[in-house]
């Protein structure tokens, strides 16, 4: 097992610095940060610009392997290099890191743990009124972009707002800065994170509630449950204590890869309702050329994955003795 | 490596792989045509499609306004008789943008759809059938694809793309969503290539290509259609998400992502210009969706979902 997962992280770690590596040439290749500078009035004049470039390790003429070997080198003593406008990346990253998770938390256990709810509920009145709604509404969800669950949210939210004439409901930021007093501050942010949340849990919801369903449907029919049944288990204590926590085997890994995914998956959420988590960042370095911190989001995403996959590999030998990994 | 074998072996489709007579392979398709019409909500899904494909393609033919067109009398108005979906701001009318984005978005969807799908069956098979070296390296770029994630992929190489066809983007979207279902074409292909009518194909001396696309991959067709209507539901939520950040689809060419992009600042106060294109999005995906969900049980041979409902008419009586 130890050299197994061994092997698996050394397996995962090459794929990481390859990865992370493509990123920043293609970001370095693709984006110019020249054009961030000729846009500004006034004009600083060609030099000034190719040594504010220089500086930041940003000049295109400069070939791309010595470009990259500067940011390999600080990368390597953990340092990320340096944005457009010339903050450090570390700063900002350590900063969207925390607001990504103040974000993914709440959302994610309830996410999760709805949708195993919902699929495991459907799939005991499996083809009743009640699975079939749950069913269709799933696929609701699944077929919209995320960018359209989260607009109309916002946009209902207005509309409540302006029915009620006053703001119940927050769409922008994370919270008020105007605020002072622990309650006072505690409702705001609460105010602020329940549409993003929303946003994420009814996605989350559907999306586990389709494997849950199908994996608690498989067990349904199971040997094992009738046995319980037949030790005189009520229907309810026999399909929780045994089906359920067989059923939900399957999608646990699933549910981890998905939950550390979300880090940079929640993109459109952060950029519609104006959180400045990694997601926004994302988006944000790229439209403005910042090949630093473009690459330093593709780091982070690969080394989330590997954690991912690690994870979820565990995860799943730990609950599952019937997995032996040697 | 293990590989598992599956211990049931389902004689009935080896025998219509290695003989495969004409009237048989018709039989299955009729079968699997009047199980599909059977299901209610994939007919649903297969007409709304057709009616949706109608307004992209047909409709705009007969309409008024074209996309390019500027109505100089009517700014921001609501859904009208004139403008069936309003206009917006510059007075674009939104059911020619919206028709024109939706001819955009289903033909990437469907392109991306088939390629990723003809991708994966030829990557994923190749692998699982020539095993060793092959396999190692074909297996470590899907590992690799799967680590460099796509969106952030795609969008830092949007600058280099501006100001060239759609086509890239197909392109594009197709390299980044072939490699699950790779993955899954492999392990398919793994069980089927010890199977008896692989082997004797392989020992008469057919040449591997051969063996791979006449033998190996029909007898994974239905995982395949399924997943092709996946890929094309996919491809489109992908097309539409970046063209919505600006890093798909730019801006002389329309699909529904920038038609929606640019509705969403004025929505708030002028709701049409989001709701009409972002309800035929989801109404594209979810017909999709439909249709997909209804393939999968028409295709597959153990479905219970036919069983099911008959168990339930004999238990419960006709309901619903």
């Amino acid at each position: 097992m130890g050299r197994f997962m061994l092997r698996r992280f050394v397996n995962y770690l090459a794929l990481v610095i390859i990865a992370a590596s493509l990123t920043y040439a293609l970001a370095a290749i693709s984006l110019n940060p020249r054009a961030n500078f000729e846009g500004r009035n006034p004009k600083p004049s060609a030099a000034s610009v190719t040594a504010t470039l220089n500086e930041y390790n940003l000049n295109p003429d400069t070939p791309l392997l010595v470009r990259f070997g500067h940011w390999a080198g600080g990368v390597a003593h953990g340092d990320l290099g340096r944005t457009v406008t010339g903050g450090q990346v570390n700063d900002e990253f350590g900063r969207r890191v925390g607001v990504s998770t103040r974000l993914l938390l709440i959302s994610t256990l309830l996410g999760s743990m709805g949708g195993v709810m919902v699929g495991a509920w459907g799939a005991i009145r499996q083809y009743r009124a009640s699975d079939r709604i749950s069913t269709l509404a799933s696929f609701g969800v699944l077929a919209m972009p995320v960018f359209v669950i989260a607009v109309t949210l916002k946009l209902w939210a207005i509309d409540l707002n302006d029915a009620v004439g006053h703001k119940v409901i927050e769409y922008t930021g994370e919270y008020d800065p105007g605020l002072s007093g622990t309650g006072e501050i505690l409702l705001s942010r609460l105010q602020h994170l329940l549409l993003p949340s929303l946003t994420l849990i009814v996605i989350q919801i559907a999306l586990y509630s389709r494997y849950q369903r199908s994996s608690m449907l498989d067990v349904l029919g199971s040997d094992f449950l009738r046995t319980a049944r037949a030790k005189g288990l009520s229907r309810k204590a026999a399909l929780m204590k045994h089906g359920l926590r067989t059923a939900v085997l399957p999608v646990v890994p699933l549910l981890v890869y998905n939950v550390v995914l979300l880090f940079t998956g929640a993109t459109f959420t952060e950029k519609i309702f104006g959180w400045h988590g990694m997601g926004e960042w994302l988006v944000n370095s790229i439209s403005t050329n910042d090949v630093n911190a473009t690459a330093a989001v593709g780091l982070f995403t690969a080394v989330v994955v590997l954690i991912a996959g690690l994870l979820s590999d565990l995860l799943y030998a730990a609950l599952d003795p019937r997995v032996r990994m040697s | 490596m293990a590989v598992q074998t599956p211990s049931v072996q389902p004689t009935a489709s080896s025998t219509a792989v290695t003989t495969r007579p004409a009237p048989r392979r018709r039989s299955r398709t009729r079968l699997t045509a009047i199980r599909f019409a059977r299901n209610r909500t994939a007919l649903f899904g297969l007409l709304m499609l057709i009616l949706l494909f109608l307004m992209a393609y047909v409709a705009p033919l007969l309409y008024k306004w074209s996309y390019t067109d500027l109505d100089f009398n009517a700014f921001q108005q609501p859904p009208s008789a004139s403008h069936w979906f309003g206009t917006d701001q510059t007075g674009s009318d939104l059911f020619a943008m919206t028709a024109r984005g939706m001819q955009k978005s289903l033909v990437i969807g469907l392109l991306t759809g088939v390629i990723c799908t003809v991708l994966a069956a030829a990557v994923g098979a190749s692998a699982g059938y020539f095993g060793g070296w092959t396999d190692r390296g074909l297996m470590w770029i899907v590992d690799l694809l799967l680590v460099m994630p796509n969106f952030l992929i795609i969008a830092v190489l949007s600058p280099l793309f501006q100001g060239t066809t759609w086509l890239v983007f197909v392109v594009l979207l197709a390299a980044f969503s072939w490699m699950i279902t790779g993955r899954v074409v492999r392990s398919m292909t793994l069980t089927l290539k010890d199977r008896e009518f692989v082997k004797a194909a392989k020992y008469m001396g057919v040449p591997a290509p051969v063996i791979i696309f006449r033998h190996i991959l029909p007898s994974m067709a239905s995982m395949l259609i399924i997943d092709g209507t996946i890929q094309v539901g996919t491809a489109i939520i992908g097309e539409t998400s970046l063209s919505y950040f600006g890093f798909g689809v730019q801006a002389p060419d329309v699909s529904l992502g920038t038609v929606i992009a640019t509705g969403t600042p004025a929505a708030p106060s002028f709701p049409w210009l989001f709701y009409f294109p972002a309800g035929c999005l989801v109404l594209i995906c979810l017909s999709i969706a439909f249709i997909g969900d209804g393939l999968r049980d028409a295709l597959d041979p153990n479905s219970s979902r036919a069983k099911a409902r008959k168990n339930r008419k004999s238990q419960e009586g006709p309901t619903s």
